[in-house]
């Protein structure tokens, strides 16, 4: 595999991409052994588990890096990701999406589980008696709106790469990277100030177990963006061959979605 | 051959301390009152968890689905499909990867907090779910895309192996319930454990997690192993595998059904009558799809030129407990009886039957199919004899009315309980056995033909057996030890 891809096909004769043996995977999966230990030891009072958690967490980040920055090298400078492999690629990534749905199916079920009859404990109602909720006109519209016109700016964005503009290309993204920021900051001043905390019965763990679990992929999906901007920087999309980006795109998406089913059944129908 | 050696042997490993777990509670119940664990009964419910979780989510799950099936699926898949590799190798490196952390996690959560006394069902305190989960996912996508997308020239989905079909449909029900089970599950109730403050409402937290996560599970699992079976009684029937298309579609279906029936494990919580009888009919209705596959063996089994092999051996044996289990399971899936044998013996013989007799005689099965051996017999008979010996009184335990996960029991039961505890000592010497038979592999066995299973044509001509050959998916037409890159150049199907 030494050679380059203009002679590749003297070797191969289909149009799959046969990866080289990479350490990154084994790196990555003792590097999650350390995170969880670290993240057990931190949440039952061990000492220095903080450190052990962080400790986990950089390398497991270092490894991701490592090996993501390999599979950049391949598609971009190697030219491996043919019409085929990206095909391939497409479908891991809507396939990945599809679980994801399913993991969040789950935590609204718990909610909606907790929520349609409110146990006696709680004072038969929903909100439970002594919560204050938030109010859902208030930051949750706004975040709505930023959500949503960052999905408009990023639909901008693809169209823009797409007709070879690189200047809009690059403006559309740079907007949506920051609405998303402005979106986690917003979440995070909530989180703060909010009346309730994730220990104050089955209220908060369900509110933050699903509003905090969107949150994380916000941040995911902004790093994901994130890195499609350095790569169109970098003059290594193309208008037809742009894969990175577009998984991008179509996990924003989703996020999106998710986001106003929150806004509906957690912020707006739970708190009235 | 140096990777499958290493898989075999963490296989073996992994199967050696479920077992090892498991014959620790035989012999606290070889007999009534106190035995080894010393009147320790927290150290009881730890080994029933921890044996547990070694079984379904370290043997059979990923035996199937993470680890193992670097020897058949990951290994034999692409090689079904006509295609070089699977589509996304570094994910099948990292869901191997992932495995032995998980084990380790699992085996250290028992040193947090007394460890976890729940069985199966209740996973909240062992933080290694999330990480075999994220194995059998990252699995999940990998096979889906490499059946969908890397499928060799004419391969077209009604020509596809069983074997592929099989695990294709796994995959789809393990990426849409996986999510579901580990993935959230396990992290929303550590941060649930995180707000430890939560009393009142805890029981009813963790109640609205189990609700998706309890279902579907085992029978997911239950029709993971089938995908050996086909090609083992085709081949040693010397016959095509009967009604190909209905198998498709009856693995389909059980799919499907699977995804319906999970408040089949919470009968006894106090369901309304509505709702049980919906899961109750939902439930039996697996059986007819499920009958399907079982008379369609037996069709291809049926005026086939049988060759008693050790592969064979193993899926006779599968299809009789299976079958056995099947029938047990009809039983419990009413309602009204499984209120009166929830948690009781008859369920543990149930899903025993099922799990450890179906899918771990199919794992046999697709092991002495595809490593061609001769000792694998006295293995066989060895297994076959101790697990029976083990299960079936269990069934006259149960219906006698003996709780399970009770260290104890009154003296009535000591008889039945005794045979059960000689039949899993049975067992592990049939293990033994087998750790030697894979060394045995290893270290002094020849490299085999291209296919071992080939018979010598004495009834019909050279021409006619080449037109009519039975075994017919391509891992047969490559050298063995298969090349690292199995094609050069992709086959075509006719």
């Amino acid at each position: 595999m030494e050679n380059t891809n203009l002679i590749i096909s003297r070797f191969q004769h289909f149009p799959f991409h046969l990866v080289d043996p990479s350490p990154w995977p084994i790196l990555v999966s003792f590097s999650l052994l350390n995170l969880t230990i670290g993240a057990v030891a931190y949440m039952h009072g061990f000492t220095y588990g903080g450190y052990i958690l962080t400790l986990g967490f950089i390398l497991t980040t270092y490894g991701m890096i490592l090996w993501f920055r390999d599979v950049v090298i391949e598609a971009s400078y190697l030219g491996h990701h043919t019409k085929e492999v990206k095909n391939g690629l497409m479908m891991g990534v809507i396939l990945f999406i599809i679980s994801e749905i399913f993991a969040f199916l789950s935590v609204f079920w718990a909610f909606f589980h907790s929520s349609l009859s409110p146990a006696i404990e709680i004072g038969g109602s929903w909100p439970p008696l002594g919560i204050t909720p938030l109010d859902p006109f208030a930051i949750p519209l706004l975040n709505t709106f930023l959500l949503l016109s960052s999905g408009a700016f990023i639909t901008y964005g693809h169209h823009a790469l797409i007709a070879g503009n690189r200047k809009g290309a690059i403006d559309g993204v740079i907007i949506t990277i920051i609405l998303a920021v402005i979106f986690t900051a917003l979440q995070y001043f909530e989180y703060s100030v909010a009346g309730f905390t994730m220990a104050d019965g089955v209220y908060g763990s369900a509110f933050y177990a699903s509003t905090g679990l969107h949150g994380f992929h916000v941040i995911i999906g902004t790093i994901f963006i994130g890195v499609a901007l350095i790569r169109i920087i970098n003059y290594q999309l193309t208008t037809k061959h742009h894969n990175g980006f577009e998984s991008a795109i179509l996990y924003w998406h989703f996020v999106d979605v998710v986001w106003l089913f929150l806004f509906v059944a957690v912020y707006f129908w739970g708190n009235t | 051959m140096v990777k499958s050696k290493f898989l075999l042997g963490k296989e073996e490993s992994i199967c050696m301390i479920g077992t090892a777990f498991s014959v620790l509670i035989r012999l606290e119940l070889s007999s009534p009152g106190v035995q080894y664990l010393q009147g320790d009964h927290q150290l009881f419910n730890v080994i029933i968890s921890a044996h547990a979780f070694i079984m379904i989510f370290f043997m059979v799950m990923p035996g199937l689905v993470g680890g193992f099936d670097f020897e058949n699926m990951n290994y034999f898949l692409p090689i079904h499909c006509g295609s070089p590799d699977m589509a996304f190798p570094r994910l099948n490196n990292i869901s191997f990867w992932l495995l032995p952390p998980a084990l380790l996690l699992l085996l250290m959560s028992s040193l947090v907090e007394n460890g976890a006394g729940t069985g199966w069902t209740v996973k909240n305190k062992d933080k290694q779910s999330p990480n075999s989960g994220v194995s059998s996912l990252l699995g999940a996508i990998n096979f889906i895309s490499t059946t969908l997308n890397m499928r060799t020239n004419g391969m077209s989905l009604h020509k596809l192996p069983l074997f592929v079909w099989a695990i294709f449909i796994t995959a789809i029900l393990l990426l849409l319930s996986l999510p579901v089970l580990a993935g959230t599950l396990v992290p929303a109730l550590n941060l649930a454990i995180l707000a430890i403050t939560m009393l009142l409402t805890d029981r009813n937290f963790n109640t609205s997690f189990y609700d998706p996560a309890g279902g579907g599970d085992p029978i997911l699992y239950q029709h993971l192993f089938w995908f050996f079976v086909s090609h083992i009684v085709s081949t040693f029937s010397g016959k095509p595998i009967f009604g190909y298309i209905g198998m498709v579609y009856a693995m389909f279906s059980i799919g499907i059904l699977g995804f319906l029936v999970w408040s089949h494990h919470m009968f006894s919580v106090g369901l309304d009558v509505d709702t049980r009888a919906y899961f109750t009919a939902a439930t039996m209705v697996i059986a007819v799809p499920t009958g399907i596959k079982i008379f369609s063996w037996l069709a291809t089994l049926y005026g086939g030129s049988l060759k008693y092999n050790t592969p064979l051996l193993f899926v006779l044996g599968f299809l009789a407990l299976f079958t056995i289990g099947g029938l047990t399971g009809v039983v419990l899936s009413n309602a009204t009886l499984d209120v009166a044998f929830h948690d009781t013996y008859y369920v543990v013989a149930h899903f025993h039957y099922v799990l450890s007799m179906g899918a771990v005689f199919a794992l046999f099965a697709g092991f002495y199919y595809w490593t061609p051996k001769i000792v694998g017999k006295i293995h066989f008979w060895t297994l076959f004899i101790g697990v029976n010996l083990t299960f079936f009184p269990q069934h006259f335990l149960g219906m006698a009315g003996m709780p399970r996960r009770i260290p104890d029991y009154p003296d009535a039961f000591s008889g039945w309980n005794a045979v059960s505890s000689f039949g899993s000592l049975v067992s592990v010497v049939a293990t033994i056995l087998f750790g030697y038979i894979i060394y045995d592999i290893f270290a002094n066995s020849k490299v085999s033909s291209n296919n071992p299973w080939e018979t010598i044509p004495y009834f019909s001509s050279e021409v006619l057996y080449n037109n009519n050959k039975t075994v017919n998916t391509l891992e047969w037409a490559l050298e063995s030890p298969i090349p690292f890159h199995a094609f050069k150049t992709l086959p075509i199907q006719s």
